[in-house]
């Protein structure tokens, strides 16, 4: 990674996790559906940086959201988790062809972007909140959570992404 | 050996997500539990500072509302102390009656009651003298128990947290239960253990139960929204509607039980005396 881009990234982890932790977490629509915008940095990190530094700074990325949720290591194991195995989510999404032609996701033909975000957003949710409500006799509400705040999610990564995205 | 450290290199993704991942998910088992929280949470200093500095920014939008609901509280409390006055019993001495338990106050700085676990954040801590296990209320009735203080801050098991379980009972009758939640409604939470003897109906108060060394008796809760009775089970299922509403709170009360040790104390002489 360039200098550039490690600057851009840590602006970008900053920005989110203040977003997040001070707007983000207290919409609380219908009573308990929050977007998990945060997850944007792992979506945009770079696709040919390194994956090791991907997986440990998500983990910081998730721990910082639990200190300040109070949600003791949920968010952590989530983002690890997306962190891990991203790079299978990229081959099922963009095809094989991005490992060699370092497509840029903001220039990627919106039907493969939309399907990458959608994936990872919701596998990230799903993981927070078995992880969260910890018991398989509530399958139906971690499915509700899931589906609802995933949904709420993917719209505001989505506006992100058109309102951030540079023209060429 | 050169084998091994092949192994590792060519798997080092796959092996730092499992530690890291792990780590996580012991750290979420750990809390589930544990009664204690482990050592992230938001009453720390980094966090502590942010929210409150985020609260004094914030703070004032809900200033008229504030002032309203402790003008309330003042008006609640003059009715009370003239109807002390003007009954014929003499006055208790309050020096002697009421000290058991020190009350102070504190400001939310940080709320949750969207997830099955809830912690609000408070910008007061042990150099406030205040330690862990003590009951928070507010001016409408119960929030929750303090779990963790560092110097400035505390956080507190809302009773929104399906860790939570308070001794509660009907104000009318001496019947007592647990007050648990159910994670469903964030104003409605569950009483249970209620023996199928008691006489209950829809628009019952119900108070703490005062056998806890946290809080005191008759601290209000809220009011019976609906309840059932399977044929053959012993105990209700109540729902209750909180007075308080827990998703709109601002200054809070401590309450801190003087007595708490020594009825620890005696306890647990007790337990290790049948042992």
């Amino acid at each position: 990674m360039q200098s550039n881009e490690i600057f851009i990234n840590s602006v970008r982890f900053i920005i989110l996790v203040m977003f997040q932790i001070l707007i983000l977490n207290h919409i609380n629509f219908l009573g308990f559906v929050n977007p998990y915008i945060y997850v944007l940095f792992i979506l945009l990190y770079p696709i040919n940086g390194n994956k090791s530094l991907l997986i440990f700074v998500s983990f910081l990325l998730g721990l910082s959201i639990d200190i300040f949720g109070d949600s003791v290591g949920i968010h952590a194991a989530a983002s690890v988790f997306i962190a891990f195995i991203r790079p299978f989510i990229l081959k099922f999404s963009f095809g094989v062809s991005y490992e060699y032609n370092m497509i840029k996701i903001n220039k990627a033909p919106p039907v493969a972007k939309m399907v990458y975000v959608i994936t990872m957003v919701f596998l990230h949710h799903f993981v927070l909140f078995v992880l969260e409500i910890f018991s398989l006799s509530h399958i139906i509400l971690i499915l509700k959570s899931t589906l609802l705040s995933g949904i709420f999610s993917v719209l505001l990564i989505v506006c992100t992404l058109l309102l951030f995205s540079r023209k060429s | 050996m050169r084998q091994i450290i092949f192994f590792f290199i060519r798997n080092k993704n796959f092996l730092l997500f499992v530690f890291l991942f792990l780590f996580s998910v012991g750290l979420t088992i750990r809390t589930h539990s544990f009664h204690k929280s482990a050592f992230v949470n938001s009453s720390n200093y980094v966090s502590g500072t942010i929210y409150s500095v985020k609260n004094d920014i914030v703070g004032y939008f809900g200033l008229r509302k504030e002032i309203k609901k402790l003008v309330d509280e003042n008006t609640a409390l003059r009715t009370k102390i003239d109807l002390n006055k003007s009954s014929s019993i003499p006055p208790l001495d309050s020096s002697v009656a009421f000290s058991k338990y020190t009350y102070a106050t504190a400001e939310v700085i940080n709320n949750n009651y969207a997830g099955s676990k809830n912690y609000l954040t408070i910008n007061k801590g042990s150099r406030d003298s205040l330690h862990i296990d003590l009951g928070v209320i507010s001016s409408k009735g119960i929030v929750g128990i303090i779990n963790n203080v560092s110097r400035k801050y505390a956080t507190v098991q809302s009773i929104l947290n399906t860790k939570s379980q308070i001794n509660s009972k009907l104000k009318n009758s001496q019947h007592f239960g647990s007050l648990v939640w159910n994670t469903k409604d964030p104003n409605v939470v569950q009483l249970i253990d209620i023996p199928r003897l008691a006489k209950i109906a829809v628009g019952d108060t119900v108070v703490t139960g005062g056998m806890s060394t946290i809080f005191p008796k008759g601290i209000l809760i809220g009011a019976i929204k609906n309840f059932t009775l399977e044929e053959d089970e012993n105990y209700f299922q109540v729902d209750v509607q909180l007075f308080n509403d827990m998703t709109d709170l601002k200054n809070v009360y401590i309450i801190e039980n003087n007595d708490a040790d020594e009825i620890k104390i005696l306890e647990k002489q007790m337990k290790d005396a049948e042992q």
